[in-house]
């Protein structure tokens, strides 16, 4: 019956249309996954190993991706309160019977799986905000956006507490780009930037030390460069070294010598930056900026709002994915544990990304969700 | 109100057209935000920070100091570092490791501990790193190896300082030993002062005093290719070694004391009253230490372990015992001190004490009793019943107060780690811990060095010390002075913890009375007092392991023997300015005179004929 529905589009794009594959993103998407490993190998030291894992994790993920494209976004409509309300429940018990790694209580261990569900959540959130405010009038009423509020802060808070910043800022950001493309008016949104520039001296007081020492670092590196500053200190001379050209593939030596902290995860683009230099940064840059490019294009094309909102906000999350990584690399921002797309090394954070496009795909080649 | 309520899809659609082009402008902004971060760094700062990655390419590499030596109060070396061949590989020019393991394995007999050892090792150094294989190769296994070693690639011998303790299990407890550093000890530590090394102090004087014996870590600068493989060394800062630390403690006494416990487990402590410098300090068994330095087998570790002789618990720290008669001097001195006695009040002693009222009778040691006794020949036989009532007539309270002076039941305070504080009754105690009043009776039992009262050998030693420095207490300490290169410091130029206040009349008696114990014609250890040109102040005093029921009757030769009584005894020499006072306690030996006191004679006569 989809079939039938899907036949207006032109013959040349309908093979495309049928696999619910958007062949722009599933062409960027490679294209990253790609440079990604090219500088994996070089970031683990030349050892294939990491590169045969992640290229397997890849593999997965794309599998995922193309797996959730065939989805019907009816069916993730209906379904998204039902995922969200089992994220929140997940998020429940992980601080409830989580394990503990690294001083914070973020994995459910069921035995045969290890895995994280804010993770889910990064992508139930949206949903179920976006199907949310799609059944109300938009632009949204105060009450509907307190409602939207609510829905987001939950899951935020729940991570936040376990604690892991770094995700629950994505989180937030996810729900809230949401809301923003729901036509929020810019008046509310200032009063909402003001009261969270009110509200820093209490998020400070609530922070962990360790949270705290890393923006007191952010703003002052120097200030103990073989300790907490050491990471940024290290990343800018690997970064600043790069010049334009860089130092060619497998050249880097502030990677290779171990003076460069993880440089195989979150710090992985100050090797690209050393290899490649500007030029090749650059080039990454503009490379995930044509994904998100797509990613909105989509969502200017989808034809309800459910789609709209969803796929917009998607696309605008995973830019803030690479900003702030990136951001946090080249010390314009605080150390927050976020890697970069497709590229850093690991796996679970991929998946949900990968997740992300399928839905976006599916969003969009499926189109009609409600006949007009 | 009504219309906002509907959907309003083409509005909807605009708004929604609007906000997408805005997200893109401020992700485009963002994004240029980015690379103008990335201009500034990579072009502008370019020239900076490749020098400055230039500069990293240095490697800072770590040299470890060399550990201080640990002398005995005569100059004799009783930890020292001893070069020891080790085989050892760079995994980084070995092409086949497991091949390499394996002809290893047959050449040099390798065991499968020292392979794991090595495998662990492996994944904590680097892959230029050199990493033992095997420690202490002999002279043949050297030689076997170097005819080989062109056939071995990134395999060599190299000659390590490994920490050494010449005397063995006479040493164990108190120099302690070295180890390899574990993950608790790596929180703990100062990365920078110990990058490089290896061991650290894991009990004893070893442990104590590991600050002064570490010295500081110095370090290289070499110049790296891009690998991180050493070019060059550009600098050097010479590391600078550990103090050398001479002790008070007398190997000669330690082994005096060691073998003449004989066959008896047992703790022997002996101090110089004055400076309260410890001259003996002997817990019996003893172990190997030099075992633990590489790593002892998981088996003999076991052995240790298991024994039931516990040759890991140093029982001079941790030792509690219930010090028997050797407490009746310092029960007499309280008796003296509270006007409660008189040196010349005699009491009748019929074999056996009753409270009044009471039917149970409290028994002397001497079956058929002491018949009229003063304090002096209290001491001298050590009869019970005497300090039964001395005891009774005290309460427990002035009893607490006034052992509490001498330091019993509180830690003494010696530089080594893991000091117990022994067990001083009190009726706060009894009532904190079993919520129960204290009993006349236990009152009495306390005042013959038994029941609750556990004394430490240590804690036992310094009371005897402080009755022979007249009053004044002082903080035992093993370790003397220190020596870094030209220079040398004291470590306690000041023992002293302030004086008991007594009256000099009372402690001649408590004295008097114990020389008599040694050389009274009654005197229990009077086996000891022959042929000497000096006076011995001492006090035999057996400890019941067990409680001999009202009417039994304790037969030592029917008793297993971890139920014999252990064998105490205290003295301090000459008795008129004494320069030891020592602590004997020989575990299940019977009767204090006999086999405790003996041993105290020879540390005494030893110490004092030494010029």
């Amino acid at each position: 019956m989809n079939a039938t529905l899907d036949t207006y589009s032109t013959p040349s794009r309908s093979l495309w249309l049928r696999l619910h594959i958007d062949p722009w993103l599933l062409g960027g998407l490679l294209l990253l996954a790609g440079t990604g490993l090219l500088i994996l190998y070089s970031a683990g030291g030349g050892n294939p190993v990491l590169v045969y894992k992640q290229a397997a994790r890849l593999g997965i993920a794309f599998t995922v991706m193309l797996a959730l494209a065939q989805v019907h976004p009816r069916t993730l409509y209906r379904w998204s309160p039902y995922l969200y309300a089992v994220g929140i429940v997940l998020l429940v018990a992980v601080l409830g019977v989580g394990d503990v790694g690294k001083g914070a209580r973020r994995w459910l261990d069921l035995g045969f799986v290890r895995f994280q569900p804010s993770e889910f959540v990064k992508i139930f959130t949206p949903m179920l905000v976006a199907r949310f405010l799609a059944q109300q009038p938009l632009p949204p009423g105060l009450k509907t956006l307190a409602w939207a509020g609510l829905w987001i802060a939950l899951p935020v808070l729940l991570i936040a507490k376990q604690p892991d910043l770094g995700t629950a800022l994505l989180v937030a950001t996810a729900g809230g780009a949401v809301v923003f493309y729901a036509g929020v008016s810019w008046r509310l949104l200032a009063v909402l930037a003001g009261t969270v520039l009110a509200a820093l001296p209490v998020v400070w007081m609530l922070l962990h030390d360790y949270q705290r020492d890393r923006v007191l670092m952010f703003l002052n590196p120097e200030q103990d460069p073989l300790g907490r500053g050491y990471h940024t200190i290290q990343a800018k001379i690997a970064i600043g070294s790069g010049g334009l050209q860089g130092k060619g593939w497998l050249g880097g030596t502030q990677s290779h010598l171990e003076f460069l902290p993880e440089p195989h995860t979150d710090f992985i683009f100050a090797v690209l930056a050393e290899e490649f230099g500007l030029v090749g940064c650059t080039a990454l840059l503009g490379l995930y900026l044509f994904i998100v490019g797509r990613g909105m294009a989509m969502a200017l094309e989808a034809q309800d709002t459910f789609s709209r909102l969803l796929c917009g906000g998607l696309a605008l999350t995973f830019f803030v994915y690479v900003f702030v990584n990136v951001g946090m690399v080249i010390g314009l921002l605080p150390v927050v544990g976020v890697p970069l797309p497709l590229v850093s090394y690991g796996g679970t954070s991929m998946v949900t990304l990968m997740a992300g496009f399928g839905i976006m795909m599916s969003l969009h080649t499926h189109r009609k969700l409600v006949p007009s | 109100m009504a219309h906002f309520r509907l959907k309003d899809a083409v509005h909807e659609n605009r708004l929604f057209r609007q906000r997408i082009l805005t997200s893109a402008a401020v992700v485009l902004a963002l994004t240029l935000a980015l690379v103008a971060r990335l201009v500034y760094l990579q072009i502008f700062g370019h020239e900076h920070y490749a020098m400055l990655a230039r500069d990293n390419r240095v490697k800072i590499a770590p040299l470890p100091p060399t550990r201080g030596l640990i002398y005995d109060r005569h100059g004799r070396i009783l930890a020292e570092n001893v070069p020891v061949y080790s085989l050892e590989i760079v995994p980084e020019q070995v092409e086949d490791m497991e091949a390499t393991l394996a002809r290893l394995q047959r050449l040099l007999a390798v065991t499968p501990e020292e392979i794991a050892r090595f495998r662990q090792q492996l994944r904590r150094h680097r892959r230029f790193d050199s990493i033992p294989l095997k420690l202490h190769l002999s002279d043949a296994e050297v030689a076997r190896f170097a005819a080989r070693r062109p056939f071995f690639h990134g395999v060599d011998i190299h000659a390590r300082l490994v920490r050494h303790y010449p005397y063995g299990e006479l040493t164990s407890h108190v120099v302690g030993y070295v180890g390899s550093i574990d993950e608790r000890e790596l929180k703990r530590l100062d990365p920078a002062e110990y990058r490089g090394t290896t061991h650290i102090g894991k009990i004893g004087i070893e442990r104590a005093y590991e600050d002064l014996l570490h010295g500081q870590a110095g370090y290289a600068e070499i110049e790296t290719n891009a690998r991180g493989r050493a070019l060059r060394v550009l600098r050097e800062v010479d590391p600078r070694p550990g103090a050398d630390l001479h002790l008070g403690l007398d190997i000669d006494l330690q082994r005096l004391a060691y073998e003449g416990l004989g066959e008896h487990n047992g703790a022997v402590v002996a101090i110089e009253p004055a400076s309260g410098q410890v001259l003996a300090l002997v817990s019996k068994p003893g172990f190997d230490p030099n075992a633990f330095v590489y790593g002892i087998r998981r088996q003999e570790y076991q052995a240790l372990q298991r024994s039931p002789d516990r040759p890991l618990f140093d029982r001079t720290l941790r030792g509690r015992y219930p010090p028997g008669s050797t407490i009746k001097p310092f029960v007499g001195l309280a008796g003296l001190e509270y006007g409660v006695i008189d040196a010349h009040r005699e009491i009748f002693c019929p074999g056996y004490y009753q409270l009044p009222g009471v039917s149970h009778r409290y028994r002397d040691w001497k079956k058929w009793g002491h018949g009229r006794i003063d304090l002096k020949d209290a001491i001298a036989q050590s009869c019970d019943v005497y300090f039964y009532d001395l005891a009774h007539n005290l309460g427990i309270d002035r009893l607490h107060d006034f052992l509490d002076r001498f330091g019993f039941g509180r830690r003494t305070g010696i530089d080594l780690v893991g000091e117990k504080a022994g067990l001083l009754p009190s009726r706060d105690w009894k009532r904190k811990v079993f919520h129960q009043p204290w009993y006349p009776g236990e009152t009495l039992i306390a005042g013959i060095g038994q029941g609750f009262l556990q004394v430490t050998p240590l804690q036992l030693a310094r009371a005897v010390a402080a009755l022979a420095n007249r009053g004044r207490l002082i903080r035992p300490h093993v370790a003397a002075y220190q020596v870094s290169g030209e220079r040398s410091a004291p470590l306690f130029p000041d023992p002293g913890e302030g004086r008991i206040a007594l009256d000099p009349r009372h402690l001649h008696t408590i004295v008097d009375a114990m020389i008599a114990v040694v050389h009274g014609p009654r005197g229990t250890a009077r086996r000891i007092g022959k042929d000497l040109d000096f006076l011995i102040a001492g006090k035999t005093g057996t400890a019941q392991v067990f409680t001999v029921k009202q009417d039994e009757e304790y037969r030592a030769s029917k008793l297993a023997k971890e139920l014999h009584d252990h064998a105490l005894f205290i003295a301090f020499a000459p008795a008129d300015h004494p320069r030891i006072a020592v602590a004997v306690i020989a575990e299940h030996a019977g009767h204090g005179g006999s086999v405790a006191a003996p041993i105290a004679r020879r540390l005494i006569l030893h110490h004092l004929n030494q010029p």
